[in-house]
């Protein structure tokens, strides 16, 4: 029998985030359906992006314009169309939006949920994701009539697979949250500053960046590099940079394809958040640091040094 | 009013893990109350002294060993506690399932408070399944509480330092972030104080909950090895800075 798979795509200012593409890979299989549910856009602006990944029906959700940015009525919007379209496994990103909307849905559909997925496997309803801080990698297998799986954002390479996709309205525009009323709305990330989870190369700032000005060293060399800024938590407990910023097990959770830390020692706790880096580089003066015995590259050398020198280096071309 | 606190055992996250039966860790390590739960019961505190005639009472459902994890949290600020005994390790649906009915059987919830995230199974979902057993609102990651006459407004956080701001009816389940307050940690007089105060004990079974087709299973836990191989860069920093930007374009190809 044909199965339906769901995906919920993430947009940022009308565009499919990248980390949607791995997320896409990941939920493909043989004789399946593969559904994308669209929030945010008019999903014809995101058609051939889609179909590019090899999704094969495209849903476009409406919802009233004063209910778009409140978690329940989407989860609601969600649960619906999962049941109209016969979605056995439903997925989404381990981001801030899918830690507020997933465990919505899971939790009313009484749907088993695994979050910050690095390994989904269709067939046998497995998932790979860490536990114990980071310590260790959990096998979860997975029971029930739909199957919700939050992937964490970069962890999937993506690859391409055309498809042709039909396209289909799904009228929730109808819903409205009871009990639950979004007064104030962030929604997506004003700052220019990129976002730390979905980032794909970080520069860290530990201890060793001594203080708050110094911090700007790091997010002027990020600047070049496209880097997102992070921070441990000690840099964070002086109140040099805010605690969004940080990193670890207490922190975000981070899966960038480059990680440069400087003056950071590499305590459990810090990499509890960022040790499925795919590459780590570490800039720290002590060679008995522990973060020197567990990266790819590391320079015993002054952050405050290397840093500038590095951006002057991109400055010059 | 009656505010619950869902609280954890979990173990020390600077524990070593050892893993046995592969699909089990050895728990003869340290285990204490889960970090974000402690700005729960921060939170609870805080309110209760600014209530009169409310009361908070911590939950957890772990094994014996837990009440030491209660005891955490009435030496931070808990008037009394109930540990719901079990000899296995459940997953959220479960956990929520039985947190209901200890709650239910205790009194009339008014507020319940989680962390935002256990440190050991890192679900992130607990909170949810608690507001849809009861039917409340949830919101999680809390970092600014505001509670009125009838209805809560909180303040959530997104990454990148943005938040939302929400309100809520009451009764809701509120998963406390890291920003909602600064945990404080108890005197010596509060820990014996602490000592005092009632702890109820249930066993699960009594509990009666419904097998359910539906859950989650570990059916293998493996250590994180990590097999990196640490290569020193040396040089001026001219040199080190051209060969980092060398290894960002050519090796990890991200410039
Ligand atoms: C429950 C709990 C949760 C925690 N959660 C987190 C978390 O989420 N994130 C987190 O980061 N920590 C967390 N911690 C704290 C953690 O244990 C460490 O204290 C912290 O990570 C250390 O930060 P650091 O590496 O910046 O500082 P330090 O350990 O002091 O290291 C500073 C490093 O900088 C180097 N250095 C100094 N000057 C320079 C220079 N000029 N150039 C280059 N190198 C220099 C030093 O050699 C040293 O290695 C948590 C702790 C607990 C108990
Ligand atoms: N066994 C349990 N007993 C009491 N509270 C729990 C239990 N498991 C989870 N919680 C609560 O739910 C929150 C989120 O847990 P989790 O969904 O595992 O990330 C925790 O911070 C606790 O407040």
């Amino acid at each position: 029998m044909m199965k339906n798979i769901g995906v919920i795509i993430e947009l940022d200012k009308g565009r499919v985030k990248e980390t949607n593409f791995g997320m896409i890979t990941l939920a493909r299989a043989k004789d399946t359906q593969l559904f994308a549910f669209v929030m945010d856009a008019d999903a014809k602006s995101v058609k051939e992006v889609l179909e590019s990944f090899g999704i094969t029906k495209i849903v476009e959700v409406w919802l009233a314009p004063d209910q778009l940015n409140n978690p329940v009525t989407r989860a609601k919007a969600m649960i619906n169309a999962i049941k109209e379209f016969n979605i056995s496994m439903v997925f989404g990103l381990s981001t801030a939006m899918g830690k507020d909307l997933l465990p919505r849905i899971a939790a009313h559909l009484f749907a088993p949920l695994v979050m910050d997925c690095f390994y989904v496997d269709l067939e046998q309803k497995i998932a790979k994701t860490y536990q114990y801080s980071g310590k260790t990698i959990a096998t979860i297998q997975l029971t029930g009539e739909v199957l919700v799986f939050g992937i964490r954002p970069n962890a999937i390479e993506p690859v391409k697979a055309q498809e042709k996709a039909q396209m289909l309205k799904f009228d929730s525009s109808h819903i409205v949250a009871t009990g639950f009323r979004v007064i104030k709305s962030g929604g997506i990330d004003k700052t220019t500053r990129i976002n730390l989870a979905e980032a794909d190369v970080i520069i860290a700032g530990g201890r060793g960046m001594k203080n708050s000005e110094n911090f700007n060293i790091l997010f002027q060399c990020a600047k070049k590099i496209n880097a997102a800024v992070g921070a441990s938590r000690v840099a964070v407990d002086a109140g040099w940079v805010p605690y969004s910023m940080q990193v670890g097990q207490t922190g975000e959770k981070v899966s960038p394809k480059v990680y440069i830390a400087c003056g950071i020692s590499g305590s459990i706790q810090h990499f509890a958040g960022m040790k499925t880096s795919g590459m780590i580089i570490a800039i720290n003066t002590d060679e008995n640091a522990a973060i020197l015995s567990n990266c790819d590259y590391y320079v015993k050398a002054d952050a405050l040094e290397i840093i500038p020198t590095l951006t002057k280096i991109l400055d010059n071309g | 009013m009656q505010i619950y606190i869902c609280v954890k055992h979990v173990p020390d996250s600077a524990a070593h893990i050892t893993i046995l039966d592969k699909n089990r860790i050895d728990e003869s390590i340290s285990f204490l109350l889960n970090p974000y739960d402690e700005h729960a019961v921060t939170e609870a505190a805080k309110i209760k002294n600014n209530t009169p005639d409310s009361e908070v009472i911590a939950v957890c459902l772990g094994k014996n060993d837990a009440e030491k994890t209660i005891r955490s949290a009435l030496a931070m600020g808990a008037d009394r506690g109930i540990l719901i005994t079990c000899d296995k390790n459940y997953d959220s649906m479960v956990t929520a399932l039985a947190l209901k009915a200890a709650i239910e059987q205790d009194g009339t919830p008014g507020l319940i408070f989680t962390g935002k995230e256990s440190i050991d199974a890192e679900g992130m979902q607990t909170m949810f399944r608690i507001g849809a057993v009861f039917d409340f609102p949830v919101a999680t990651n809390v970092v600014k509480l505001d509670i009125e006459v009838d209805k809560a407004v909180v303040d959530c956080e997104l990454s990148g330092g943005i938040t939302n701001t929400y309100e809520m009816s009451l009764p809701c389940v509120l998963g406390a972030g890291k920003g909602l307050n600064t945990p404080r940690y108890p005197t010596f007089p509060d820990v014996v104080k602490s000592k005092k105060k009632p702890v109820q004990k249930i066993v699960f079974t009594d509990l009666n909950i419904k097998d359910s087709p539906a859950g989650m299973r570990i059916v293998e836990l493996e250590p994180l090895h990590q097999a990196r191989q640490p290569k020193e860069i040396k040089g001026d920093a001219g040199f080190v800075a051209k060969e980092i930007i060398r290894i960002l374009k050519q090796e990890a190809k991200v410039l």
